[in-house]
C-alpha cells in the first residue's frame, strides 16, 4: 500500500520534517508513529502521519473538525477494530512492538493504553464497582487490596473526598464533571502506560474543566498523555507538545509554546489565531 | 381581489353563507368521526369486560363446589365430577419455564450477535428468518412436534437423559420414567422455538439502544466481547430484556395447539419433565366438546379464568418494565 512513501521514510531516530523544532534531548519516545495511513472503507482519512509521543509528556492534537485528530487517537488503542471496513497501514511502535500488527493482543493493549471519552461513560453499576470492575479484569486480588486500589484511583482522580461516603451509589447519579473524573479513575486503576483523552471537557462546565486540566497535568508524572481538543487555550494550557492536523495530514508538530507563538506553517498560524476551524 | 369582494356586499354575504355551510358540514363530519373513534374504544372495553364477566360468572359453580381447593387439587375426574386445577396449572408453569430456560439464553445470544458481531450484509437475512419463525402457525409446530420431533426425542435424547442422570440425586427424579417422546419437556422445547423470536426481537432493539461510547469505554478498558456483554450491555438493558422475556412468557402460557399435540394430556402432577402432563389451554381445547354437566363445563371455564389472570399479570409486568426503559431512554 505504502511502498513508495516508506522507501523515502527517514531512518528511525532522526527527526522528520515535522519534528524540525523539537530537541529530543532528555525525552524518551513512548509511541512512534511512522507512515501511518487510515481508511474508512475506500476513503483515506489520514495521510502519511509521522509523529512521536514522548514519555511523561502531554501531547495535544488540534485542528478543525474532520481533520482526523480523533481518528488518530482511536488508532492508538485500536478502537477502530470494532468497526468493519476501517483499517490502518504503516507503523505505530509501542515499546518495540507495532501495535497495528494483527497478532497484537488487543485487550492487553487497551489495558496499557487507556482512553477517556468525550462524554462521561460510567458503567451502569456503583461507583466502587466502576473502578473495581477494570481491576478485576486483569488481577485477582483479595477484597482489601481491591478496596485500596479503588481508593488510590479515586484519590488520583481527585474524586475520593466527594464520593468516599457513597461508594455503593450508582455512578450515574454523579454530576457530569464527577462522572468524567470517575472515568479517569477507572482508566488509571488499570495501571496503563498511556492515557488517551478524546475531548474530555467538551461536555463539562468551566469549573469541572479546570479540575480535569489540573488532573491531566498531575497525571503526566506517571503516564504519557495524549489529548484531542477543540479548545486551543486548553491545548496551550495542558500540553507540552502540539500536533496541528488539517484534512488528514499532520501539518506541524512541535513544542506547544513554539506552535502557539511562532508556528512555521501559515495554516497553523491561521488556525491558532482563529481565522478558520 | 378582496377589494372587489368588499365593493360588492351581496357577493360578500353570499360567500359568507357558503363558507358557513361548508364549515357546518365539516363540523358534522368531524363530530361523527370523533364519535366513531370513541365508540371503537368503548367496544373494545365492553368486549374485555364482557369476557371477564363471562369467565367469572361461568366459573362460579366450580368455585362454589370446590372453593379455593380447586386451585390446589390434582384430581380431575369427570366420572365422579371431582375437579382440580393443579395439574394443568403446574403443566402450564413448568412448560413455560422450560421454554424460557432454553429460549432466553439462545435469544440473547442471537440478539447480541446481530447487534455487535454480525457483518452488515447478513443482518437483514437473519432478522427476517427469525421473524418468519414467529409467523409459522402453531398447528404446524404441533404436527411437526408430534410426527418428527417427539419420535426423535424418544429415540435419541430422552434415553440419553434418563441414563445420564440415573443415580444423580434430584436430577434423577427430574428425568425419570420411560421415554414417551411426548411430554412436558417436548412441549417446553416446542414452546421455546415459538418464544425465541419474541425474546430475540426485543433484546435486539434494546441492545441497539446502548450508547456506542459506553461499549467503546468498556472495550477501551480491555474488556473481551463476553465481558462487555455481561458487565455493561446486560446490566444496561436488563429492564428491557426482562420485558421481552415476559412478553415471550405470555405467549408460552397461552399457547394451545402445538402444546396439545405433544404434551400427552394427562391430568397428573409428576416430578419428571419427561412424563406426560397437561396445560390449562390444552385441557380446555381437548375436553370442551365432551364436557357434559354444568360442573364439568364450569371447571373448564374456571381454568380459563386462572389462565387469564396469570397471563394478565405477566403482561402487566412486561408493559411496566418496557415503560421504565423507555422513560430512561434518550
Amino acid at each position: 500500500m505504502n511502498i513508495a512513501s516508506s522507501s523515502q521514510a527517514p531512518v528511525v531516530g532522526t527527526p522528520v520534517a515535522t519534528h524540525a523544532g523539537v530537541s529530543t534531548v532528555g525525552l524518551s519516545e513512548k509511541v512512534s508513529i511512522r507512515n501511518l495511513e487510515f481508511f474508512y472503507g475506500d476513503a483515506r482519512a489520514l495521510k502519511n502521519i509521522n509523529l512521536s509521543l514522548y514519555a511523561n509528556k502531554t501531547t495535544a492534537f488540534i485542528g478543525p473538525s474532520g481533520c482526523g485528530k480523533s481518528t488518530l487517537l482511536r488508532i492508538l488503542n485500536r478502537m477502530y477494530d470494532l468497526y468493519p471496513g476501517q483499517r490502518a497501514t504503516g507503523e505505530v511502535m509501542f515499546d518495540g512492538e507495532n501495535l497495528l500488527d494483527a497478532g497484537m493482543d488487543i485487550n492487553l493493549l487497551r489495558a496499557r493504553i487507556g482512553m477517556v471519552f468525550q462524554k462521561p461513560t460510567p458503567f451502569p453499576m456503583s461507583i466502587y464497582e466502576n473502578i473495581a470492575f477494570g481491576i478485576r479484569l486483569y488481577e485477582r486480588l483479595p477484597r482489601a487490596e481491591v478496596d485500596a486500589r479503588v481508593e488510590q484511583a479515586l484519590r488520583r482522580a481527585a474524586l475520593w473526598d466527594e464520593v468516599k461516603d457513597k461508594l455503593g451509589a450508582s455512578g450515574l447519579g454523579l454530576s457530569g464533571g464527577q462522572q468524567q473524573r470517575l472515568c479517569i479513575a477507572r482508566t488509571v486503576a488499570v495501571k496503563p502506560e498511556v492515557i488517551l483523552f478524546d475531548e474530555p471537557c467538551s461536555a463539562l462546565d468551566p469549573i469541572s474543566t479546570a479540575k480535569i486540566e489540573e488532573l491531566i497535568d498531575e497525571l503526566k508524572q506517571d503516564y504519557t498523555i495524549v489529548i484531542v481538543t477543540h479548545n486551543m487555550q486548553q491545548a496551550a494550557r495542558v500540553s507540552d507538545f502540539t500536533a496541528f492536523m488539517y484534512l488528514g495530514e499532520l501539518i506541524e508538530f512541535g513544542v506547544t509554546e513554539k506552535i502557539f507563538t511562532a508556528p512555521d506553517d501559515k495554516r497553523t498560524q491561521a488556525y491558532i489565531t482563529g481565522r478558520f476551524g | 381581489m378582496s377589494e372587489v369582494a368588499l365593493n360588492d356586499t351581496n357577493v360578500a354575504a353570499g360567500a359568507a353563507t357558503a363558507r358557513a355551510a361548508v364549515l357546518n358540514r365539516l363540523r358534522a363530519t368531524d363530530t361523527a368521526f370523533r364519535t366513531l373513534t370513541r365508540l371503537a374504544v368503548y367496544t373494545v372495553l365492553a368486549l374485555l369486560s364482557g369476557v371477564i364477566l363471562a369467565l367469572v360468572v361461568g366459573s362460579v359453580p366450580a368455585f362454589k363446589a370446590f372453593g379455593f381447593s380447586f386451585v390446589i387439587t390434582e384430581v380431575w375426574n369427570p366420572v365422579t365430577e371431582k375437579f382440580g386445577a393443579l395439574a394443568p396449572v403446574y403443566g402450564t408453569l413448568v412448560t413455560s419455564f422450560i421454554a424460557l430456560v432454553i429460549a432466553v439464553p439462545v435469544g440473547l445470544m442471537i440478539a447480541f450477535f446481530l447487534t455487535e458481531l454480525c457483518p452488515m450484509w447478513l443482518r437483514r437475512p437473519i432478522a427476517i428468518a427469525i421473524e418468519l419463525l414467529a409467523g409459522i402457525p402453531s398447528i404446524i409446530y404441533g404436527i411437526w412436534g408430534l410426527f418428527v420431533f417427539a419420535p426423535f426425542l424418544q429415540k435419541h435424547i430422552q434415553p440419553f437423559l434418563i441414563d445420564t442422570f440415573d443415580g444423580v440425586p434430584g436430577l434423577q427424579d427430574l428425568f425419570a420414567g420411560p421415554p414417551y417422546g411426548i411430554g412436558m419437556l417436548t412441549a417446553g422445547f416446542i414452546l421455546a422455538i415459538m418464544v425465541l423470536p419474541f425474546v430475540t426481537a426485543i433484546s435486539r432493539d434494546v441492545f441497539d439502544a446502548v450508547p456506542a461510547v459506553l461499549k467503546e469505554a468498556a472495550y477501551g478498558l480491555g474488556c473481551t466481547t463476553w465481558e462487555v456483554f455481561k458487565h455493561v450491555i446486560l446490566p444496561y438493558t436488563r429492564v428491557g430484556v426482562i420485558g421481552g422475556v415476559m412478553l415471550g412468557l405470555g405467549r408460552a402460557l397461552g399457547e394451545t395447539m402445538a402444546v396439545t399435540f405433544v404434551i400427552g394430556n394427562a391430568h397428573t402432577v409428576s416430578a419428571s419433565i419427561l412424563a406426560p402432563g397437561t396445560t390449562i389451554s390444552a385441557s380446555i381445547a381437548n375436553e370442551f366438546t365432551e364436557a357434559v354437566g354444568d360442573l364439568y363445563t364450569s371447571s373448564l371455564i374456571a381454568l380459563g379464568l386462572i389462565l387469564f389472570v396469570i397471563t394478565f399479570i405477566v403482561l402487566a409486568i412486561a408493559r411496566y418494565m418496557l415503560l421504565r426503559i423507555q422513560q430512561r431512554g434518550r
